[in-house]
């Protein structure tokens, strides 16, 4: 790499160098150029003059006009001379041609100067161009250096790869050099145990026989006496009998063993059926039986589908008493498809529900902000007008505050309006008691003038009956005179009696008065205060609220306690008349 | 929870008896029979060397005394404490002994595996097993006690036989497809026997009574494999403990694998509890220290206590890391035992000595971690209940059941760690053994 760097470097620079020599060249050649234009024509006008007067003088006169002239002509302009007068000049061509080289030369000024600005924006242009090359070039440069350097790179990975699968084909070698080694050791490990054992066997054998055969005297058993079996039996004879006797007990032990196992085999089989005649029955309950039919029988053919229901037919009962094998394969295929239209039913309402869900969130996602907007909306409409609702309310209140007094001072009149017709209507009721009572006594008092006179007359009969009596009785008839006294006296009872009534009757208010007076003293108060109260409706305004309230209060349990003790009524009405 | 007082004991050989009256422990050449309740001594029978090993019969009238290196077994009778037996195997010498599921043969294999010597108590009969294979789990007796597998070496291949108990008959002789057995267990219904293959391999075959072969399973191909095998109580499981730390398990039907088990050192499953065991440093009130402190007060001032906490997953357990230029790494799962009601499975996965698992078998998932103190020396279920005993070599024991877990404290003075645990039949009491001392616990029957 490093020698790479080395050689490529300068090349680089020369042509970096190069390349710059030739952009500042071509930058210096416009200015140059332009320079010496200018130089060419903005001429001094000293210099412009000497130059003239150089040309120009008064020896050569002659011939720089002619000269002038040939030059004219060749160049396409009429020749200033008269051509009547031969020598002479033409002084109006020479002003034209004059004015037309001032043109001529104004025009040319002007072209160049285009062309010199034309010319700088190529040069710029240039310019410009020059420097994307050389950025390019630097690039360029760059990428291949970079492409030098992956090359590079990718060199030494490819050889460091080329390494590393060197070491492992020697790791597998190694490897596979060690498992050689391992299992030939194995291998010859095993050799030479095998043959140590038959050594050892071998050995075995020797002492075997050398210990066994030598009759060896302390190998013995010194018992006592040789006790019972533990089963009470005795030994039996080892003979062919015996070795099929336990061949046969293997047998059964094993037997029952199997036994045992197919019992339970049963038994879990038989949990396991029922558990899946159950999941069965389940399935085709929960899934949707008009969906079962039509998509089955597309699916596997008229043909199965029938022998299936068929079986399903006769064997729905019976089908799991009969053994596994006959039914494994119609079992396992019924719930498996029973299995496969759950889970499609399932699938079908996951991607449902899952679908519906994103429905669901994209319409919400879509909705919500309209939805939120008009919501938002809706819910300013609404505390606006809520507020409004309660501005208004409050207004309604403050009014009410405001014209408080005056209504409830009317409210309050009508209720003391009705209570004072109510009250009337009472005075009334009384008055016309009051008048009855008044006609009663009246007549009373009228009945008890005529009792009076009557009794005057009756005693002035009685007198002179009594005379005549006496008149007589001085005469003769004393034995008629003792009976009539007693008819008399009977007769005259009725008429104590009536005294004695009359009297009770006028008796009971003043007995009752002591314990009554206060409730009626107080009525009447209140009535007069009513009166005095209802007399004067809105005048006085607050002092005397307070008072009414109580009053009406009052009046109204007085009303009450009337109203409940009829019969205390007319007492009271007694005691009333007997107040005023 | 009661303890009875501690007992000298020599080589863990402290037994209940199978019908749960008795209570056999030996001290150095005596055996000493105890009532089972009152562990008054009801027997005394002295054997000629020390006992190294020590097994009732099955129908608890006679116990089995074996002292290895003299190759005698003596056996001794509840019935008539005056009877005796003698077998001496001679020059051919001892390496295991233990009973018929009859109680009334013993089978004695011989050194470097020549035979297995069938005696019978009652009669003068001796049968020979020949060729038995020198491995960890060489012998099986169905639960029925009517079979017993045999498993055998020839000729560089391993066979399987398999006898009728009754009479030593042979029933059914076959190779099995295995490198080199290690192993072999019959399913609780003795209908099933369970054959495994040395670490170097994973492979588990399934045979019938019968010889057939039901199944082979095989979890992976080169790293060390299998390392426990527990069946559940109802034949239906077969969990498998491997080097990969997992567990696997087995159904009865297929044979194929339900499910994996994973043993990580961290749990965060928020359905697992984790008990973890902190200890407690002991509250002594001051006006209970006195000068020179009491024995007793001082006991337990060393002596420290311990209560479980439940830790808030996730819990990252103690992990060791496993050694591995050793043979016989400590790691994978080497204990694993189902509850008695199948429901749940115990394991332990040996690089992470201090934890109990205890999954769920009925969701298959892990219920409970019980992380401890010390590492889990022993561990066993209760025979009636869901109920796990737990010994870590202190003076404690630690009992979890689905309601909960507790820590109790051995009372007594000196040390007592206890190294082994067995239950009583009933699951009332508790056999807990240390190096040199024994004592039963007694647990409240809940009503």
């Amino acid at each position: 790499m490093g020698d790479w760097r080395t050689i490529t470097v300068p090349v680089l620079s020369s042509d970096s160098q190069n390349t710059f020599l030739y952009t500042s060249e071509r930058k210096t050649s416009p200015t140059s150029m332009s320079s010496q234009v200018l130089r060419l024509s903005l001429p001094s006008s000293k210099n412009m003059h000497s130059f003239f007067s150089a040309f120009c003088t008064e020896e050569n006169i002659e011939q720089s006009i002619s000269y002038i002239d040939r030059e004219l002509t060749t160049l396409g302009f009429p020749s200033i001379y008269a051509e009547s007068k031969g020598k002479e000049l033409n002084l109006v061509s020479m002003v034209n041609c004059m004015n037309e080289l001032l043109v001529l030369q104004h025009k040319n000024l002007r072209a160049q100067e285009e062309i010199e600005i034309q010319h700088l924006k190529l040069g710029s242009d240039m310019d410009h161009l020059q420097n994307c090359y050389a950025k390019l070039k630097e690039q360029l440069e760059l990428s291949k250096r970079e492409i030098v350097g992956l090359q590079e790179k990718d060199r030494q990975l490819q050889s460091k790869n080329r390494n590393l699968h060197q070491l492992l084909k020697n790791e597998k070698d190694e490897v596979q050099k060690l498992q050689n080694i391992i299992s030939s050791r194995a291998t010859q490990y095993n050799h030479d145990m095998k043959r140590k054992e038959r050594e050892y066997n071998k050995l075995k054998e020797r002492l075997h026989q050398l210990v066994m055969n030598k009759k060896d005297k302390k190998l013995a058993m010194e018992v006592l006496n040789y006790v019972g079996r533990a089963d009470g039996k005795r030994g039996a004879w080892r003979t062919d009998k015996t070795e099929a006797r336990n061949e046969e007990e293997m047998y059964k032990i094993l037997l029952s063993d199997y036994e045992q196992r197919q019992k339970q085999l049963l038994l879990e089989n038989t949990e396991l059926k029922k558990v899946l005649q159950q999941m069965k029955k389940d399935i085709i309950s929960l899934l949707p039986p008009q969906k079962q039919k039509p998509k089955e029988r597309p699916e596997d053919g008229l043909v199965l589908s029938d022998q299936e229901e068929d079986i399903g037919e006769l064997n729905k009962e019976n089908m799991w008493e009969l053994s596994c094998e006959t039914v494994r394969e119609q079992l396992t295929n019924s719930i498996r498809k029973q299995w496969r239209m759950l889970k499609n039913h399932v699938e079908k309402l996951d991607n449902q529900v899952s679908r519906g869900h994103s429905g669901a969130l994209n319409e919400k996602d879509v909705i919500s902000r309209e939805d939120h907007e008009l919501e938002t909306e809706k819910l300013e409409l609404e505390i606006q007008q809520c507020k409004e609702m309660i501005r208004t309310q409050q207004q309604l209140l403050q009014q009410q505050l405001t014209c408080d007094d005056d209504t409830t001072l009317l409210l309050q009149d009508c209720y003391l309006l009705e209570e004072r017709e109510r009250l009337q209507e009472e005075w009334r009721l009384f008055r016309e008691q009051k008048k009855n009572f008044e006609k009663e006594r009246k007549s009373f008092t009228e009945a008890a003038i005529r009792l009076g006179l009557e009794r005057k007359a009756f005693e002035e009969d009685r007198g002179a009956w009594l005379k005549h009596q006496f008149l007589s009785m001085t005469a003769d008839c004393k034995s008629e005179k003792m009976t009539t006294p007693s008819a008399f006296l009977r007769s005259s009872d009725p008429d104590i009696r009536l005294v004695r009534s009359a009297s009770r009757q006028r008796r009971p208010p003043s007995v009752l008065s002591p314990t009554v007076s206060p409730e009626p003293c107080q009525i009447s108060q209140y009535i007069t205060q009513n009166s005095v109260a209802s007399e004067k409706p809105a005048a006085d305004n607050k002092p005397n609220l307070w008072v009414e309230s109580d009053d009406k209060e009052e009046t109204e349990e007085c009303t009450k306690s009337w109203e409940d003790s009829g019969l205390g009524t007319l007492c009271r009405n007694l005691h009333m008349e007997q107040l005023p | 929870m009661n303890f009875s007082e501690l007992f000298k004991l020599s080589g863990l050989l402290g037994r209940f008896s199978p019908d749960g009256k008795c209570l056999a422990s030996c001290v150095q050449h005596r055996l000493l029979v105890r009532d089972a309740s009152s562990l008054q001594i009801l027997h005394l029978y002295t054997c000629v060397d020390q006992i190294q090993y020590l097994e009732w019969s099955s129908d608890s009238l006679f116990i089995l005394c074996a002292m290895y290196k003299r190759g005698i077994v003596q056996v001794w009778s509840l019935e008539q404490p005056d009877w005796h037996c003698k077998i001496d195997e001679g020059s051919a010498g001892l390496v295991a002994s233990c009973w018929s599921p009859d109680g009334r043969h013993i089978l004695n294999t011989t050194e470097f595996h020549l035979r297995i010597t069938v005696w019978s108590l009652c009669t003068k009969s001796v049968s020979y097993i020949k060729y038995p294979k020198a491995c960890q789990q060489g012998v099986a007796f169905t639960k029925d006690g009517r079979y017993m597998a045999v498993a055998e070496r020839r000729d560089c291949k391993d066979f399987i036989s398999i006898f009728v108990c009754r009479s030593w008959q042979l029933l059914r002789h076959f190779d099995t497809e295995t490198q080199d057995l290690f192993g072999i267990e019959w399913a609780p219904n003795g209908c099933v026997l369970a054959v495994w293959d040395t670490c170097l391999e994973y492979k588990v075959l399934l045979y019938s009574l019968d010889g057939r072969l039901l199944s082979s399973y095989r979890a992976y191909e080169w790293p060390l494999g299998i390392k426990s095998i527990a069946w559940s109580p109802s034949s239906q499981f077969l969990a498998i403990g491997s080097f990969d730390e997992k567990v696997r398990i087995l159904n009865h039907v297929t044979w194929k694998k339900i499910t994996e088990l994973e043993h990580a050192a961290t749990i965060a499953s928020k359905q697992t509890i984790v008990y973890k065991e902190v200890e407690k440093s002991p509250t002594v009130g001051t006006e209970r220290l006195s000068f020179p402190p009491t024995r007793e007060l001082a006991s337990s001032l060393f002596s420290t206590q311990s209560k479980y906490d439940i830790s808030q997953v996730p819990v990252s357990l103690q992990y060791i890391k496993p050694v591995a230029d050793r043979a016989n790494p400590k790691v994978g799962v080497g204990m694993l035992a189902f509850s008695a009601d199948n429901c749940f499975l115990a394991t332990k996965n040996d690089n992470i000595p201090n934890a109990v698992w205890i999954w769920d078998i009925r969701k298959l998932k892990l219920a409970v971690v019980l992380e401890q103190l010390c590492s889990i020396q022993c561990f066993q279920w209760d025979p009636c209940q869901p109920r796990l005993a737990v010994c870590t070599g202190s003076s404690r024991v630690y009992l979890w059941s689905p309601a909960g877990c507790v820590v109790v404290q051995v009372p007594g003075e000196g040390v007592f760690q206890i190294i082994s645990l067995s239950w009583h039949s009933s699951g009332d009491s508790m056999l807990l053994l240390s190096k040199d001392n024994f004592c039963v616990c007694y647990l409240e029957r809940e009503e």
